[in-house]
């Protein structure tokens, strides 16, 4: 699209005889907080680091605004960075970090001292100023971090696992923080992430990606809800796989564990006697409890996870097959024992059809 | 400590002894001048010297040019192994122990031969050309040792991070090296700045043969004519060694510190 504020064009990296970007394709508009999803080795570090100037594409474009920055060196290309391991220079105070791109630009002092003290304001570190790396937590060194790398105006933010070496609590809020001075601003932004609660809680549209390749690029709800192969409902999120046995295609008849059920699809090409796979979330299982939907299956509670607000219950079908089903908390009724008979339910639509 | 090692203390004091014993009795000597009693004659022979004053600040002034033109080609050097090629690391390592391994009598021999009167660059034809060659010749005697000491600094601070950083925020690479790599190693440098300083003040062959009126030659000469100031000499140059030592130890505690990792 003309409009895109960043787009990269069949980007292809190889290291020596491997490559580990192959031919990505993608489109940023100006405010956007994408995030690039994968586990490690799938490349998204390096997409990363190519935006970043830090890495040369073997073949492709990145265009900003139009504009091929790839024979632009990092220093020249107006982007902002933070790391995961933080990177605040040890040598220097977080007054001197933050004004550090400031500096290098030629601001004046007075200005960027206002500045400086903006960027403190902004992150909630206001009078943090002469400290030292080493004399704050992880969480205020990556906020420092953020600061720094917001400072000089950059055109966009490329966050590459910023979180990932804090512990948990401070995870959450910081990526809070992160989004919401990120919509402040409208910055375009970028984050790379393996974890998937992270992108999925933040991020305005996720790519998703596997050993090089762009798997799918949707908005939360989208990839969460219609992950668009195997690799994608297996990475992000809880998945349930049943093994069922074709019974009469032409009705889509298949029997679960000896079960009879109609399902709404099955694979092209599926005979009678084959085996299909078929996928569903966990909270897309219910138990029936008398209010049965299009498929009910019968079953014995095999485990009882009490995950605080939610329950997963593994509900064995007989034959091999075992189905998680995530049930809210109620303080009212117990769930059932290990061993309870019970009967699970699922609407039809709530079955995945996914390619490989 | 504790209790129940008495072999541990028995080995201790025979080391301490056999460092301590020579030592005493050289400061025993120096302080003999006169007959009977001690006295500090024989240090005031030698610090009123002129030869000593001139010499002395003659291997001074050569010491910190050797330490300047040493650091100016050592942490760049090893920074760029470091940062994009570090598999010539080895060779690298292997290069700047050389010095070790060449006696500086072959050293400076090949020197003469190489810049001699009648050579391309005839360095030593001028008192200043001889200067230059007996600095950068100490600056090889030295390179073993400042390489290992910025090569070690630069280990404690993740160099490619902290240049990534710093490139993305607009530096170039010798803004870089002067404002966020050198700061992170100066005291790893100034280790290897002080080191440097203890083996140019006592050097004396390639000064000798290049015929350099250095504190090493002096000691040499006074130590071939006169009884107690050689002892006197052999003290205050060793106590210039420790203090450099010393040095060392002091500034690091004023290492830049790390930050951690974690909350």
């Amino acid at each position: 699209m003309a409009d895109d504020f960043l787009r990269i064009d069949n980007l292809v990296k190889s290291f020596g005889g491997n490559t580990v970007v192959k031919g990505a394709n993608l489109a940023f508009s100006k405010g956007e907080f994408v995030t690039l999803l994968g586990p490690s080795g799938c490349g998204k570090t390096t997409i990363l680091r190519m935006i970043a100037g830090f890495e040369r594409p073997t073949s492709g474009t990145i265009l900003v605004e139009g504009k091929d920055i790839s024979p632009l060196p990092p220093n020249q290309r107006q982007i902002g960075m933070v790391f995961q391991a933080y990177a605040l220079f040890p040598n220097m105070n977080v007054e001197d970090n933050v004004g550090f791109g400031l500096r290098i630009a030629g601001m004046p002092k007075a200005e960027r001292r206002a500045r400086v003290d903006e960027m403190l304001k902004l992150i909630g570190l206001s009078g943090y100023g002469k400290r030292f790396p080493f004399e704050m937590s992880g969480g205020q060194q990556q906020r420092v971090a953020l600061a720094r790398a917001l400072a000089p105006k950059p055109r966009m933010l490329l966050l590459d696992e910023p979180l990932s070496a804090l512990d948990a609590k401070i995870r959450v809020s910081l990526r809070q923080e992160i989004r919401a001075i990120q919509r402040d601003l409208g910055i375009t932004t970028i984050f790379v992430t393996h974890d998937q609660e992270e992108a999925l809680s933040i991020s305005d549209r996720i790519v998703v990606m596997s050993a090089g390749n762009i798997e799918q690029v949707g908005t939360p709800f989208e990839i969460y809800n219609k992950p668009a192969t195997r690799f994608v409902a297996t990475f992000v999120g809880q998945l349930n796989t049943l093994s069922a046995r074709v019974d009469d295609p032409a009705r889509r008849a298949v029997s679960i564990d000896g079960q009879p059920v109609v399902v709404p699809s099955l694979p092209a090409g599926a005979r009678a006697g084959d085996t299909v796979s078929l996928t569903m979330r966990p909270e897309a299982v219910q138990l029936a409890n008398g209010a049965a939907r299009d498929i009910v299956l019968d079953g014995t509670v095999a485990d009882v996870s009490f995950l605080g607000s939610v329950i997963r219950l593994k509900v064995d079908l007989g034959q091999g097959n075992a189905v998680h089903v995530d049930t809210f908390n109620d303080q009212r009724t117990p769930p059932p024992g290990r061993a309870a008979p019970v009967q699970v339910t699922l609407a039809g639509s709530d079955i995945l059809v996914l390619g490989d | 400590m504790k209790r129940g090692k008495p072999w541990a203390w028995i080995v201790f004091l025979l080391g301490a002894a056999y460092f301590l014993l020579p030592l005493i009795a050289t400061v025993q000597f120096s302080l003999s001048i006169r007959r009977g009693t001690l006295s500090l004659d024989a240090y005031t022979n030698v610090l009123n010297s002129p030869q000593f004053q001139e010499t002395f600040v003659f291997s001074l002034v050569v010491a910190v040019a050797t330490i300047i033109v040493g650091l100016l080609l050592v942490v760049p050097a090893a920074y760029f192994v470091r940062l994009r090629a570090p598999q010539l690391r080895p060779i690298i390592e292997f290069v700047t122990l050389l010095p070790l391994i060449i006696p500086p009598i072959i050293l400076v021999f090949g020197y003469i031969r190489m810049y001699n009167s009648s050579s391309i660059l005839p360095l030593t034809n001028s008192t200043l050309g001889t200067n230059v060659l007996l600095t950068l010749a100490y600056v090889a005697l030295a390179l073993p040792y400042m390489y290992r000491a910025v090569d070690t600094g630069l280990r404690t601070i993740d160099v490619q991070t902290l240049t990534e950083a710093a490139n993305i925020l607009g530096a170039n690479t010798p803004t870089i090296l002067i404002r966020v790599i050198f700061p992170n190693i100066i005291v790893a440098a100034l280790s290897g700045a002080f080191l440097t300083l203890a083996i140019v003040i006592g050097e004396f062959t390639i000064a000798s043969l290049l015929n350099r009126p250095a504190f090493g030659v002096y000691m040499q000469n006074i130590g071939a004519n006169r009884a107690f100031e050689p002892a006197a000499l052999a003290v205050i140059s060793f106590v210039i060694t420790w203090a450099a030592m010393g040095m060392i130890q002091l500034l690091a505690r004023f290492a830049p510190r790390t930050a951690p990792l974690t909350d």
